[in-house]
């Protein structure tokens, strides 16, 4: 009876999350749809309380206790452009989980000797996906939150070395398989896996953060599909998929928007080989630079903007002052928009998250298939510590080794104003051509103070 | 064998679901999905709550307090962002919203 009205709360959670994700699809809905996936867990997590499985209450309120305070701050003081390695951390969270519920059953498994293979396949791959997943996202959260160098570490047989150790561990869940209560070889797996993750994520510089975040997000799933096949729990299984699948599509969006195969994601270490003697491209030509009072002149005057914001906006924590730029430009009876790439920010979608905090309409922010066609009908783009994202190379010049990645066509409107720190080139090492196009100027300076100077002159104008 | 299923279809269904969400919304969507795996919860209840030995119960409140925190953190933070999407307001909002003004501050 119990059992029942356990499964049965499972089935309506797993209903409200289905709902949930649904939900996300518009922003208007979004909202709801998640507080009622709450509710869904919420009447999950009571129903497995009913005595049925459990007997005893001490150490979950303990467990309870310490997650709510962790996770309240987690939720409520992180601020958002700390995103990503806050959810880098909630991945180590939710694959320790895994990994330790794979554990925790498999040495009491072995130790009433009531391991069948299926159940330690399911539970070898769960502590595999989990344990590489647990290191490997507290290194990209260490990465991301700059304890650890950003920049790629990278030495000889690296991914041979990688693929020997993936190799001894498939080879280890193959020994469980045939003699399920070899403790030392389940150990021996859980290591290997801690290792890989380590591993993997060291080759991985800063900016290639999206596509890795976006993977282990996938690898934190299928460790929960893994404990739902090992416990046979069908709502995990769900989730567990949801969620691999998720993190699955997102980074293959990703690496496509880096211009980059996903077996070269994993095999990583890209900023370091792929810069290399096309780097040089083909534009000569100077740059012109021009003064905030004349850029904001035509900013002023101009029926058609659209900013193109990039990562170098997010450093200087420019949002704000973009968002009032574009109020003013608007108020002056200019239409503004927001040019979103894919990969503006550190994670998936990161950028529009910036912008919605300063307080930009989501309306007003475009993804980059949709905003490509108005680049033509634009009177100035005004790019924003964006490089490899606008470089008109990577649609002419098959030389140039970003070429084929989708970029945004700002290289199309009439008039381009690009802010810009200093004179260096992108995060690919590649010379960017918009940047000597004639009708291309360039206000050089830390991008916060620059929109602050554009502000005050249009406000003037 | 039902469970993998139970697998094939949630994926199915995942695929139809989240292609269609817009890459405005895949920061929440992590989020979402972050906090929604925290249902490993229930897992790990199981195993702390069972009086499986010291190892198992251990490992289960470690696990325990890791979903939880997942939960309260993901869904928190899920929240605080999608509270940030705003619309334009139209014009008859704005209207609205400068009469309302106007007449709070007449009274």
């Amino acid at each position: 009876m119990t059992e029942t009205l356990i499964q049965l709360a499972y089935l309506l959670a797993a209903f409200f999350f289905i709902m949930a994700l649904r939900t996300l699809g518009r922003p208007e809905t979004a909202r709801r749809g998640m507080q009622l996936a709450a509710f869904g867990m919420a009447v999950a997590v009571l129903a497995t309380l009913l005595p049925a499985r459990i007997v005893s209450y001490d150490w979950l309120a303990v467990g309870a206790m310490i997650g709510a305070v962790v996770g309240y701050p987690l939720g409520m003081w992180v601020p958002m452009t700390a995103m990503p390695q806050r959810i880098a951390l909630s991945h180590a969270f939710g694959a320790l989980a895994a990994t330790l519920v794979g554990v925790g059953e498999y040495t009491h498994g072995a130790a009433t000797g009531s391991l069948a293979r299926g159940h330690v396949l399911a539970l070898g791959l769960e502590v595999l996906f989990g344990g590489l997943t647990v290191t490997g996202s507290l290194m990209a959260f260490g990465k991301l939150q700059e304890i650890l160098p950003g920049r790629p570490v990278t030495f000889r047989g690296q991914n041979s070395m990688n693929l020997v150790l993936l190799a001894a561990a498939v080879i280890g869940l193959g020994w469980l398989i045939v003699s399920p209560n070899e403790v030392w070889v389940f150990a021996a797996m859980l290591a290997i896996a801690v290792l890989v993750g380590i591993l993997f994520v060291l080759p991985i510089g800063g900016a290639d953060m999206p596509v890795v975040v976006s993977l282990l997000n996938s690898y934190a799933g299928l460790a929960a599909v893994a404990t739902g096949f090992a416990i046979d729990n069908n709502i995990l299984i769900i989730v567990g998929a949801l969620d691999g699948l998720s993190g699955f599509i997102l980074s293959v969006a990703m690496s496509k928007a880096m211009n980059r195969s996903f077996a070269n994601v994993l095999f990583g270490a890209f900023g370091s080989t792929e810069v290399g003697g096309v780097a040089t491209a083909s534009a000569g030509g100077k740059m012109s630079t021009t003064s905030a009072e004349d850029a904001a002149l035509r900013l002023a005057y101009a029926n058609r903007v659209i900013m193109v914001p990039g990562y170098g906006l997010a450093v200087s924590q420019a949002q704000h002052q973009i968002r009032e730029l574009g109020d003013l430009i608007e108020k002056r009876g200019g239409d503004v928009r927001y040019a979103i790439h894919p990969v503006a920010g550190r994670m998936p979608g990161h950028m529009n998250v910036l912008l919605a905090e300063a307080g930009i309409p989501y309306d007003k922010l475009v993804d980059m298939d949709e905003i490509n066609g108005r680049f033509s009908e634009t009177d100035v783009a005004v790019v924003v510590g964006a490089n490899d994202v606008v470089n008109p190379a990577a649609r002419t010049n098959p030389a140039s080794p970003i070429f084929g990645m989708p970029i945004l066509k700002v290289s199309e409107a009439k008039s381009v104003l690009v802010l810009k720190r200093g004179k260096g080139k992108g995060f690919s090492g590649v010379e960017n051509d918009l940047f000597v196009e004639p009708k291309t100027s360039i206000l050089f300076g830390d991008a916060r103070q620059s929109l602050l100077d554009l502000g005050l002159q249009v406000k003037g104008a | 064998m039902i469970q993998l299923f139970v697998f094939l279809l949630a994926g199915f269904v995942g695929v139809q679901t989240i292609n269609r969400i817009p890459p405005l919304l895949h920061t929440p969507l992590m989020a979402a999905t972050n906090a929604i795996s925290g249902i490993s919860l229930v897992a790990s209840l199981v195993l702390a709550g069972s009086n499986e030995g010291v190892l198992a119960t251990a490992l289960g409140t470690i696990a325990e307090a890791c979903a939880v925190a997942n939960i309260v953190g993901g869904f928190l933070i899920t929240d605080r962002m999608l509270a940030m999407f705003k619309r334009t307001p139209t014009a008859t909002e704005a209207q609205q919203e400068r009469d309302g003004a106007s007449s709070v501050a007449k009274s």
